[in-house]
Parts: structure tokens; C-alpha cells; sequence
């Protein structure tokens, strides 16, 4: 391979890879926390949530592609049912050289797509009736190659694994609210449970955010790999746009023969950090089109 | 995106290996080349694969036996690269066939390469494919019997024939169909 187009955002990785050593640094603080604060009266019951956490976690993620279906209410599809999906798949992994994973159908007018499971060999790639209506065939290629690299990724496992100190903290909440935890002796200072119960609250709102950025993050590096795969930025970007209404997109319509009455209403332009983008699962539909424009230009560069 | 970690090793010479394959099929299965191969792959927007695809063309077109190229695309959005050569010369045919991959993957262009086949005759007078995974770097056959129908057993047949003398898929999983492919 003399060269490939296929250039590594570092900064991208960068900031993944802090976020998710974040979140390791917030569950060892954690655990760590209530060994001092709380496990010196009563041990087990730490041990026994903590367990039990990781637990809850373990079985969401070993049985990912069941639980999803289900919720989903899909439906696995042979070759035969669907064969032009089928087909796309097939090539899709050909070109990525992964194992082709399973491929299921939801019945549901809201477009959407989805890719779950515990590993690349035991996965689901599934969309609704919805999108294959709204979409053209690239388009929905597109959509495919973006999921595809979520199961290669293994970005099932990553989001289990950095949602399992939430999670703890989550449950120690409900714990400490009980009061499970150590009751009866309480050498005088601080009740343990308030501490268990504050300490618990604080991880869980941090990781809320951090998760909700590593999963930004995650969604930016599908669109990344997904597009430089079909090799095709402008099919992604407009199976984005038509997915997502066109809200905050550029418009399709020329302004000015639009009524009067509509052109006094301009969106404001947000800036900064808000609300919304601190809790957001996806990046804004801005971030994702700009950052295929950049893989679009470096694709049509011409090399020596 | 690569479902593999470690990337297998890829070994376009292998496409030089071809023309004693095809003695072997037509000694031991009674497989006729056509002269026909095909490199797949996917083309990607803008102004350097253009260039890329043009250079390509011309350069094999130029040839003094000059075989015909042709650029076609299929259902599925990749394009078919065809080159129609003299049935008694597939080392010509290989070398152009090695031409284009090494040109495309000398661009970067190497993420959007599926894969490339030489068609043979069976005896029946049904068309079979020999096709090389670009990604895994390993071949397969495959014969159409219907639009969606494919002979297995001849399949697994030119495997076992071949098996001494190409480095066959054994992945079944990854013997990918390509219906409609040009030639087939």
C-alpha cells in the first residue's frame, strides 16, 4: 500500500480517549470512595450493589442484540425476504472484512436505523420500514456503512463498559435512599448514607455528561469510517439531512419565495454550550455535515 | 473501517498465479477461460478518482494487442472495470487486471477495492467466476444458475481443484454473490 486516503483525525482520538479514561478515573474514584467512607462498617452491602451493578450492565450488553430487537419490535429478514439489503450488507463487509452480522426489520413509520450486539460475530444491523421508504439506495448504503462500523468498532462494548460507573452510582443512589447502607452504627459525623448518597449523585451526574460526549464522539468516528467505506460523503450527508427533517440544515427552498409572515421568523444561531448540546446522544447535524465536507475534499484531492 | 485488527497481508501477485490455475481447471474440470476479467471497486467523488479511472483506461487500451476496456456500473453503486482479452493469453489479461489494482491502490483508493474476476466456461456452457478478495486476499469461485440461484457444489469443486495452487477462501461466509456481474 503505497498510500492510503484514509487520514487518522488525531484530535478526534484524542478526546475520545480522554473521555473514556475520564470515566475510568470517575468509577475507581467511586469504588474507591465508598470503600473509605462507607465499606469500613459494612462492607458486604457495597460489594453486593457494586456486584449487582456491573451485573445489570453485563446482561444489557451480553444480550444487546435481543433486547434491542425486542424494543425495536424487528424482525430478522433472510437473504430471501430482502434481498437487495442482504446484498448492499454482503458487500459492505466484503469491503470492510468483517464477519456480516444479522439483519432485521422494524415496522415502524419513524425512520431509523440501528446496529447492536455483543461482538462483530454475534451482532444485528437493523431499519425500520421508515427509512427504507424515505431513502435511495446510496443513501441507505450509507446509513448501513455508518452502522457497520459501529458493530467493527465494538462501540456496543465501549458505551456498556463507560456507562457501568452511572450505573453503580445509579444503584447506590436507590441504596443509600433506602438506607441499606449501613445502618445502626454511625460513629457520630456524617451519616454514611448521606455521604454514599451525595457521592453517588455527583458520579452519576458527571458520567451522564461524559457518556453523552464519548457518545458524540462515537457518532462523529461512524460518520468518519462509514463515509471514507462507500466512499461516498454526499450520500451520508444527505441521508442525514432527510432524517432529520431538515431542521437546523441548510435550506433546500429558496428564502425569498417564502411568504412575508415567514421571513420574520430567522432561528436564532446558538452558540457556545448549552443545554442541548451538553445532553445530546448526536452530534448536531452541522458538526456531522461539516466534518464529511472534510473527508469529501480530502477524497477528491488529486496525488501525485 | 476495518473489522479486522490486524490487516492479512495482501498479495496482489497472487493475480499472477491465475494463468496455471486455469490450466489446471481445464485439465482437471474442463473450464474454458473467456478472456474476460473484471476488477470491482468503489468510486469515490471527485476530481482525483476520475483521473485515476481515466489513466487506467487509457493505459490498458493503449496496449499494442490492445484488449477492449469497458467501465460499467452495477445495482449496488460499484463499478466494473472489464477488460475482453484474448482467451489463450490470460497472462496478459492478469498483468492488466494487476495494473489496475496496483494503480487504484497507488492512489489510496485501496478502502473502496472489492474485488476482481476472471470468467471461465464450464462445460455445460455456463459461466463461472474466479474471484479474488481484494481485502482478505484469497480467492473463490462463483457460478450463477438463476438471478439468484448459485451452484454450490461447482463451487466447492473448483475450491478443492485449486486448493494446491491459489490460496483459497475458507470462510464460506465470504463468498460473496455478485449477481448481474459483467461477464457472468
Amino acid at each position: 500500500m503505497a498510500h492510503s486516503r484514509f487520514i487518522k483525525d488525531a484530535g478526534l482520538t484524542a478526546r475520545m480517549t480522554l473521555v473514556m479514561f475520564l470515566l475510568g478515573a470517575l468509577f475507581v474514584a467511586l469504588v474507591v470512595g465508598l470503600m473509605v467512607f462507607v465499606g469500613g462498617d459494612n462492607p458486604g452491602i457495597v460489594i453486593l450493589i457494586g456486584v449487582a451493578g456491573i451485573g445489570v450492565a453485563f446482561y444489557q450488553w451480553w444480550s444487546s442484540d435481543k433486547l434491542a430487537m425486542k424494543a425495536m419490535r424487528a424482525r430478522e429478514v433472510t437473504p430471501e425476504e430482502a434481498p437487495e439489503l442482504h446484498g448492499m450488507i454482503d458487500r459492505l463487509c466484503a469491503l470492510a472484512d468483517m464477519p456480516k452480522p444479522r439483519v432485521g426489520i422494524a415496522d415502524m413509520d419513524l425512520p431509523n436505523a440501528f446496529a447492536t450486539g455483543r461482538s462483530p460475530d454475534r451482532s444485528v444491523v437493523c431499519v425500520t420500514t421508515g427509512i427504507l421508504q424515505l431513502l435511495d439506495a446510496e443513501e441507505l448504503e450509507a446509513v448501513l456503512a455508518h452502522e457497520l462500523s459501529h458493530v467493527a468498532h465494538r462501540d456496543v462494548l465501549v458505551m456498556t463498559l463507560a456507562s457501568s460507573a452511572g450505573i453503580l452510582a445509579g444503584m447506590l443512589t436507590r441504596g443509600a435512599q433506602f438506607g441499606g447502607l449501613s445502618r445502626g452504627r454511625n460513629s457520630g459525623g456524617f451519616p454514611a448514607v448521606i455521604i454514599a448518597l451525595v457521592v453517588s449523585l455527583v458520579v452519576y451526574a458527571v458520567s451522564f455528561i461524559l457518556l453523552r460526549l464519548l457518545s458524540r464522539y462515537r457518532e462523529l468516528c461512524a460518520d468518519r469510517s462509514g463515509a471514507y467505506l462507500t466512499m461516498k460523503p454526499q450520500a451520508l450527508a444527505s441521508a442525514l439531512t432527510k432524517i432529520s427533517g431538515g431542521a437546523g440544515a441548510i435550506p433546500q427552498k429558496d428564502l425569498r419565495a417564502n411568504s412575508a409572515v415567514n421571513s420574520l421568523f430567522i432561528v436564532p444561531a446558538v452558540a457556545g454550550i448549552s443545554m442541548k448540546t451538553l445532553t445530546a446522544t448526536h452530534p448536531s447535524l452541522e458538526q456531522r455535515l461539516e466534518q464529511l465536507a472534510r473527508i469529501q475534499a480530502e477524497l477528491s484531492r488529486p496525488m501525485g | 473501517m476495518r473489522g479486522r485488527t490486524k490487516r492479512v497481508p495482501n498479495n496482489l501477485d497472487a493475480l499472477f498465479l491465475i494463468p496455471s490455475a486455469a490450466i489446471t481447471l481445464q485439465t482437471a474440470a474442463g473450464f474454458t477461460p473467456t478472456g474476460q476479467g473484471a476488477v470491482c471497486y468503489r468510486s469515490a467523488a471527485g476530481a482525483a478518482f476520475a483521473q485515476t479511472q481515466d489513466e487506467m483506461t487509457s493505459l490498458i487500451a493503449d496496449d499494442p494487442e490492445a484488449p477492449e476496456v469497458e467501465v460499467s456500473r452495477d445495482d449496488f453503486g460499484f463499478t466494473w472495470l472489464v477488460v475482453s482479452g484474448d482467451p489463450d493469453n490470460l497472462a496478459d489479461l492478469c498483468t492488466d487486471l494487476h495494473a489496475v489494482n496496483t494503480s487504484l491502490e497507488a492512489q489510496g483508493f485501496d478502502a473502496g477495492m472489492l474485488c476482481s474476476m476472471v470468467t471461465f466456461t464450464a462445460p455445460g456452457g455456463r459461466a463461472v467466476g474466479l474471484v479474488y478478495l481484494y481485502k482478505s486476499g484469497t480467492f473463490y469461485a462463483f457460478a450463477p444458475t438463476g438471478p439468484h440461484q448459485r451452484d454450490n457444489l461447482t463451487e466447492i469443486s473448483v475450491r478443492d481443484h485449486l486448493a494446491a495452487e491459489l490460496p483459497m477462501e475458507p470462510d464460506l461466509q465470504k463468498w460473496l454473490a455478485l449477481w448481474n456481474a459483467p461477464g457472468l
